[in-house]
């Protein structure tokens, strides 16, 4: 009978647990707004912030880029081909690439290269007692050391998608049009028939947008929340890249089923 | 790492990411889509629409003058009425002819409009009055099995009559 009631309160107490995490990481996530007025009035913090996290992971999203537009060349290809219709290849690696692959991808590299260092080096920080010392200096860790951050990757996610995507494209058009010999003429005419710039780019970009802010959003929030050892640093890496990737792509099926459905 | 490379990487970056942009809206996305603003809005009554789509382009002697609007369905001739938004650039007669075709043998369905003799021309809010329903390929090869039968008995008729 104890061990009944015992185990209906750890589901209690769990749940609890839960409710109080995620509403700490709410008023974490609504005071890293409210103090990112640091962030563009310093805003070289946020300079050095886009340097660690955009610059630097541009060539994994480069090269991944040219890889998975390659790739998408290939197997287009193969399949169209069976149908005669190898001239909307072009049609077929731009729309998979700007709806889709370019900000999910895009968000999953940036999740596991940036976020990672995100969560890493700001668990180190609270290990090492630095954000401890910043408030004792009178200087917020939420403005000096967050909002930066947060901001940086914002703004670096939708132009590493973009970047993906056009990298993509451009390989797309080597194996589609050099290697294979698609005809080029109708590759890129079809492409622009077919691709909407309101309802495909734009919607890639709003897409990468969103995948930044949770991306980020997480990243700090686990970074801060992480028990100051080192085992807790590396749990908290590890759970920022598996919560983001989940995150990626629940928000990417609700923003699809939005964006996509009434178009024809 | 100093101060004035940190600036030039990051400036490289974000120029780099706006291209990327710009290719994409540019290279690879058409913007010249026909903005309602620019545009003047006809209907026309279909009897059958058959695959036609909103946002399928209307083409008059293959150039692409507008864009289907939107398809709804009238309860009182319960016909499919089309709204077409056409280019303010281009002026049609009155009396122009609205068909729904296909473009390849399964390619996607417009609007091809060919101009009559009217001297008046065509301007918002105005009914096209001649149009031709898109060809159903069930009733195609219905008429096609029809005519068939139609003309077998004659060939058995012949062949009867030979020896």
């Amino acid at each position: 009978m104890s061990a009944l009631i015992n185990s209906i309160a750890g589901i209690g107490r769990r749940t609890l647990e839960g409710i109080s995490r995620m509403g700490y990481a709410t008023r974490f996530f609504v005071s890293a707004l409210l103090h990112s007025g640091t962030a563009f009035r310093r805003f070289g913090l946020t300079i050095r912030e886009i340097y660690f996290s955009g610059v630097l992971s541009l060539i994994i999203i480069l090269v991944s880029g040219l890889f998975v537009g390659m790739v998408l060349g290939l197997q287009g290809y193969e399949t169209l081909e069976t149908y005669g219709s190898e001239e909307v290849l072009g049609v077929l690696v731009a729309l998979s690439l700007v709806r889709e692959l370019g900000p999910v991808v895009a968000a999953l590299l940036f999740a596991s290269r940036a976020g990672s260092a995100i969560t890493a080096e700001i668990g180190l920080m609270k290990a090492t007692e630095q954000l401890a010392a910043m408030e004792m200096m009178a200087v917020d860790p939420i403005a000096r050391v967050v909002a930066p951050r947060f901001w940086a990757g914002v703004i670096s996610m939708p132009l590493l998608a973009a970047l993906f995507s056009a990298t993509g494209i451009f390989g797309g058009y080597l194996v589609g049009v050099v290697l294979i010999g698609v005809d080029e003429g109708s590759f890129w005419s079809q492409m622009q028939s077919k691709v909407d710039f309101q309802d495909d780019i734009l919607n890639g970009v709003i897409k990468s947008v969103v995948f930044g802010i949770a991306v980020t959003a997480i990243a700090l929030f686990e970074g801060y929340d992480a028990p100051p050892t080192a085992e807790g640093v590396s749990g908290a890496t590890t759970r920022t890249v598996v919560t983001s990737s989940l995150a990626i792509l629940a928000l990417d099926f609700v923003l699809t089923a939005f964006m996509f459905r009434g178009i024809s | 790492m100093n101060r004035a490379l940190l600036d030039l990487w990051v400036g490289i970056f974000v120029v780099a990411g706006i291209g990327a942009l710009m290719f994409l809206a540019l290279k690879v996305g058409s913007m010249n889509t026909v903005d309602a603003k620019d545009s003047y809005q006809v209907t026309a009554l279909f009897e059958n629409v058959g695959g036609l789509k909103a946002r399928a382009p209307i083409k008059s002697a293959g150039v692409v003058v507008g864009r289907v609007a939107s398809i709804s369905f009238d309860d009182k001739t319960y016909e499919a009425l089309v709204t077409l938004n056409l280019d303010k650039r281009y002026g049609f007669p009155v009396d122009t002819t609205a068909s729904i075709l296909t473009s390849g043998l399964l390619g996607e369905q417009y609007i091809g409009l060919e101009a009559g003799g009217e001297e008046v021309k065509l301007k918002q809010g105005d009914r096209l009055k001649l149009t031709q329903s898109a060809v159903v390929l069930e009733n195609l090869i219905g008429q096609f099995l029809y005519s068939k039968a139609q003309e077998a008995p004659t060939d058995e008729g012949t062949s009867n009559a030979a020896p």
